[in-house]
């Protein structure tokens, strides 16, 4: 019921717009309404995987690894997990591909098959490690109890002074890759670890220090996609 | 049989993006912490819950509201939609020939936003962990409206060409003003509800957007142009949950100090 009512502004949306502005009716709408069918289910069983599956092993493992004690491992987990999660992740395939073809034309490389996909490669796994190294510093600064403002505050300052220095092709890109990263399974399983961390370390509080991890997975790429393309 | 093979491709590519996930997760837990998983079963039906879920989501969207969201956007954004046979001179000028450009930008931003599974995630948890303070409705809609508004800002800015580091960058300043005067609390889940609102409901909509706005506007660059839409979208929902909070903190402040007075 609940997935009824998070997908009805978009058919409402879509319909309003066809009948009213382009004064159409809607093709197939048979078909329409057994896709909204379909998205209505998925919506449903994807939340109750969430609740009884994602969430409980986030939260669980990182409360094992806060009472374990070993802070290289948790990094090494951390690491992994932005970075196992990121290169996979198929709109950072698309958008590395893109970025292969602009560098191209605009001449910043060869316009070569081969070198294109050198590059869009190179490309992909810069921003995989980028969100691999944002989780692991946003996991330090759980432990620690910085403020996130502070390091936010920081990056946000390296994007400004990354773009004054990057070739103009490459700044929109960078600014949409930090969009891109963050996939649907990856953002429950990171708040769950988030959240999980902060609630098992004494002295820290779950809503101001367990969220954030996401914050940092969008910021680091585009720092390090502006990097890219300065130095290629 | 036609829609089941592409529901079986479809559950496939899933499963293939979130086998490295899941081989991370199974590896650290039995080599590393070297425990077994609470709830093993329930833990596996979640996946398999998520893996479906995923797939029925992705194979509804790709068949139904895609393709018409796609072509609308082509419509929209079409020369003789537009009216374009002017100069351009002329027609940049006048910003209402794109009246429904915006409409539609704002519209599809506010409402796909709204169905996006990350941020159902991020507000399930935040509604947890606030302990019911931060309402599941109230977030989604805080960042739904500023999605739509940075997507619309998106599209105003591809119609009139200027630089896309300009907005970013004040943006950035006044998300740090907010911050100094916000509820602390809140800071960590405004900045994150920035990078969960660009996933698989929003993104293939606004990049079909922009990619026709940018192709058929004279003079603009789809290369160059094109780009931008997300990065809007992942910045303009800080300011508005924050924006939310103060609203909320400030209501709440103004309802305390009647109740004092009386």
């Amino acid at each position: 019921m609940e997935s009824i009512r998070d997908l009805a502004p978009i058919v409402v949306v879509i319909a309003c717009f066809q009948l009213l502005v382009f004064r159409q009716p809607i093709p197939d709408l048979g078909g329409l309404l057994f896709g909204t069918l379909q998205v209505i289910i998925g919506l449903t069983l994807f939340i109750q995987g969430l609740k009884i599956g994602l969430f409980p092993i986030g939260e669980s493992m990182a409360h094992d690894f806060a009472s374990k004690g070993s802070i290289l491992w948790l990094v090494l987990f951390a690491f992994a997990l932005g970075f196992g999660t990121t290169i996979a992740e198929p709109a950072l395939i698309a958008i590395s591909d893109e970025a292969a073809r602009v560098a191209a034309v605009g001449g910043m490389i060869e316009q070569d098959p081969e070198r294109m996909r050198r590059y869009a490669d190179g490309l992909r796994l810069t921003v995989a490690i980028s969100v691999g190294l944002a989780i692991v510093v946003g996991v330090i600064r759980i432990i620690k109890g910085w403020p996130v403002q502070y390091l936010i505050m920081g990056g946000y300052a390296g994007v400004v002074i990354m773009t004054a220095f990057a070739p103009p092709e490459i700044i929109g890109i960078a600014y949409d890759s930090g969009g891109v990263t963050t996939s649907t399974i990856t953002v429950p399983l990171v708040t769950a670890l988030g959240v999980g961390l902060a609630s098992s370390i004494r002295g820290r509080n779950p809503m101001t220090d367990g969220f954030g991890l996401i914050a940092f997975a969008s910021l680091t790429p585009m720092i390090f996609v502006m990097a890219y393309g300065m130095l290629l | 049989m036609n829609w089941l093979m592409d529901f079986l491709g479809t559950l496939q590519a899933t499963v293939v993006d979130v086998l490295p996930i899941a081989a991370i997760l199974f590896g650290f837990q039995l080599f590393v912490l070297r425990k077994n998983i609470r709830n093993l079963k329930q833990v596996l039906i979640g996946f398999g819950l998520v893996l479906l879920g995923l797939a029925f989501f992705l194979e509804g969207l790709e068949q139904a509201l895609f393709p018409l969201g796609k072509l609308m956007a082509e419509q929209l954004t079409a020369p003789e939609f537009l009216g374009i046979s002017q100069t351009a001179a002329e027609l940049e000028s006048d910003w209402s020939h794109y009246f429904w450009v915006y409409l539609f930008a704002f519209a599809i931003g506010l409402s796909t936003t709204i169905a996006e599974p990350s941020l159902i995630a991020v507000a399930i948890k935040a509604n947890q962990v606030s302990g019911g303070a931060v309402g599941t409705w109230g977030l989604r809609i805080a960042v739904a409206f500023g999605v739509a508004i940075g997507i619309s800002l998106g599209a105003y800015r591809i119609v009139s060409g200027t630089p896309l580091h300009y907005y970013i960058i004040t943006g950035y300043i006044v998300v740090l003003i907010q911050t100094v005067f916000c509820p602390k609390s809140i800071i960590a889940l405004a900045y994150d509800s920035g990078g969960v609102t660009t996933s698989t409901v929003t993104v293939p909509l606004v990049a079909a957007l922009g990619l026709g706005l940018s192709s058929t506007i004279p003079g603009r660059n789809p290369m160059l142009d094109g780009f931008g839409l997300i990065a809007f979208a992942s910045l303009f929902p800080i300011m508005s949950v924050m924006g939310y909070a103060q609203i909320s903190e400030w209501m709440a402040r103004r309802a305390k100090e009647t109740r004092v007075r009386d």
